[in-house]
């Protein structure tokens, strides 16, 4: 198995990486038995994603699709975030080994979650 | 600056090592089986390597069957045994090298019965276990020397003992021991012994299985009548001799000892929040493994290799399953700090600069790794059914 420059690079230097002060969303998805928790946290200004940040357990793969996801969805509406599918993840990463494509489901997962927590505190 | 501390997965060759194999490749290149004076030549070279070899265990040299690995020597004594012996139930442990495992698996398939023994928290397997699962229908008892994630040094003279008094076969997997763990074969009482030439500065691509005079075993590759009608196939005379001259080098134990003494003080001291995996005492003198909790194995391993340090870890997330270390779980380590283990295996090539580079990077790459979990404290982890498989 081997991981390709972009990962490498991303797993290095992740985006967007860090809390977040008062997030509008939150989604926390995985299982740390598996070894990959990821923690999203969104900021939404006009239906629109103004800030997001991650905070990743897990290995090479999944500090890269946690940050590339962040980077995705970052300036897109709820609606056009919540079309990210984990395939985008994975092809923005310019692909995953194939035992490694479970963490591009969580970043796609936890995305969904984070957006879904919004709109859950914002209805009540 | 490159470090390597992964000797555990394979170690650097001595340069007499190499020197010793040299002429045996273009000069000395006969066939040890053939008649003539080259193929003699061979022989004679083949047959020191295997009386040189047999010395440092105290065995005799026709005990010494030349195989192609560790592997293959762990292959050829539980199949072998099996294949030879009416009875069909084995005995091993839960922190066997694949080698055995699969072995093992290979021959539940075949309608045998095999018993994994348990370990404790150090990773000693359970004695009073052994004694009870002991049946007249056992014919093997197989039970690593020293484990090579943990390196805990298994208790092999008290189990040979129980063996014997039950008249069993027992076979131990040497492969990391061989050196650095005194054994002799007779005093042990040991019936078959794995070992392995690339753990101990010595080249790839061979090992030997130890078979004591008289035992039943039956050979797993069929061809012609090498090795005592052991292992067919032409011998490996170059390595061999590569083998021999390694076996019979200072293993340097006592240094090696100091500096992985340094190397657990000076990470206990320097990070907090980790767990030393494996006994303390009962430990080969080359393996330090560490859990750093709230972050995972091969996160760490990764950013460790950027800064030129070579390590391995017992992470589910680097292996090609995705299941933590069956080692590190059965000795009770819950999966997350399983997750967060890495081992450094020592040599005598190591030296005190290049650990402090590696205790300076590693405390670097903990805290950067640190910075991006969610988990702070035990507390924040929370285990949840498995949803899926992992």
């Amino acid at each position: 198995m081997e991981y390709n420059k972009r990962i490498i690079e991303l797993f290095t230097n992740p985006k967007n990486m860090g809390e977040m002060k008062d997030p509008d969303g939150v989604g926390k998805v995985g299982n740390p038995i598996c070894g990959d928790v990821m923690h999203l946290f969104i900021n939404v200004k006009d239906n629109k994603i103004a800030d997001i940040k991650f905070k990743t357990f897990g290995c090479v793969a999944a500090i890269a699709t946690s940050s590339i996801v962040t980077e995705l969805a970052k300036g897109k509406t709820l609606e056009e975030a919540e079309k990210i599918t984990n395939a985008d993840v994975a092809k923005a990463l310019g692909g995953l080994p194939p035992i490694k494509m479970h963490c591009s489901v969580l970043a796609q997962q936890a995305l969904k979650a984070a957006i879904k927590d919004y709109r859950e505190k914002k209805t009540k | 600056m490159k470090v390597y501390m992964d000797n555990s997965a394979t170690t650097q060759m001595d340069k007499a090592v190499l020197k010793a194999m040299l002429p045996y490749f273009n000069k000395q290149y006969g066939n040890a089986s053939s008649l003539h004076q080259m193929g003699r030549e061979a022989r004679k070279a083949l047959e020191k390597a295997r009386s040189d070899i047999a010395k440092t265990i105290n065995a005799d040299p026709e005990e010494i069957i030349f195989t192609s690995g560790g592997t293959e020597s762990d292959n050829l004594a539980l199949k072998g045994v099996a294949a030879a012996n009416q009875g069909k139930h084995i005995i091993t442990s839960k922190i066997e090298h694949p080698a055995i495992m699969s072995s093992c698996n290979t021959l539940s398939k075949q309608g045998y019965k095999i018993t994994y023994l348990n370990v404790d928290s150090c990773g000693i397997v359970d004695l009073k276990q052994l004694e009870k699962e002991i049946t007249k229908d056992t014919i093997l008892v197989s039970i690593m020397a020293a484990n090579n994630e943990m390196g805990a040094i298994q208790p092999i003279e008290d189990i040979s003992e129980i063996c014997k008094k039950h008249e069993v076969l027992f076979h131990t997997d040497a492969v990391q021991a061989f050196t650095k763990v005194p054994i002799d074969v007779k005093e042990l009482n040991i019936d078959l012994m794995s070992i392995s030439s690339h753990k101990i500065h010595g080249p790839k691509g061979i090992g030997a299985l130890f078979v004591k005079k008289g035992t039943k075993i039956k050979r797993q590759m069929d061809g012609g009548g090498h090795e005592f009608k052991l292992r067919a196939g032409t011998e490996n005379v170059a390595s061999a001799v590569g083998f021999a001259v390694a076996a019979n080098l200072d293993p340097k134990v006592k240094q090696i000892k100091e500096l992985q003494e340094e190397l657990i003080k000076r990470i206990e001291y320097d990070i907090k929040d980790i767990k030393l995996n494996g006994p303390r005492k009962q430990r080969l003198c080359n393996n330090v493994n560490f859990s750093f909790k709230f972050i995972e194995g091969e996160a760490l391993l990764m950013l460790l290799d950027q800064k030129g340090i070579c390590i391995s870890t017992g992470s589910a997330c680097a292996s090609k399953s995705l299941e933590p270390s069956h080692v590190l779980i059965s000795m009770g380590i819950d999966p997350v700090t399983s997750h967060g283990s890495i081992r450094f295996s020592l040599s005598k090539f190591n030296t005190r600069r290049e650990l402090d580079y590696v205790v300076r990077n590693l405390k670097e790459v903990v805290e950067k790794l640190r910075r991006m979990s969610p988990f702070k404290g035990d507390k924040d982890i929370k285990i949840k059914e498995k949803e899926w498989e992992c």
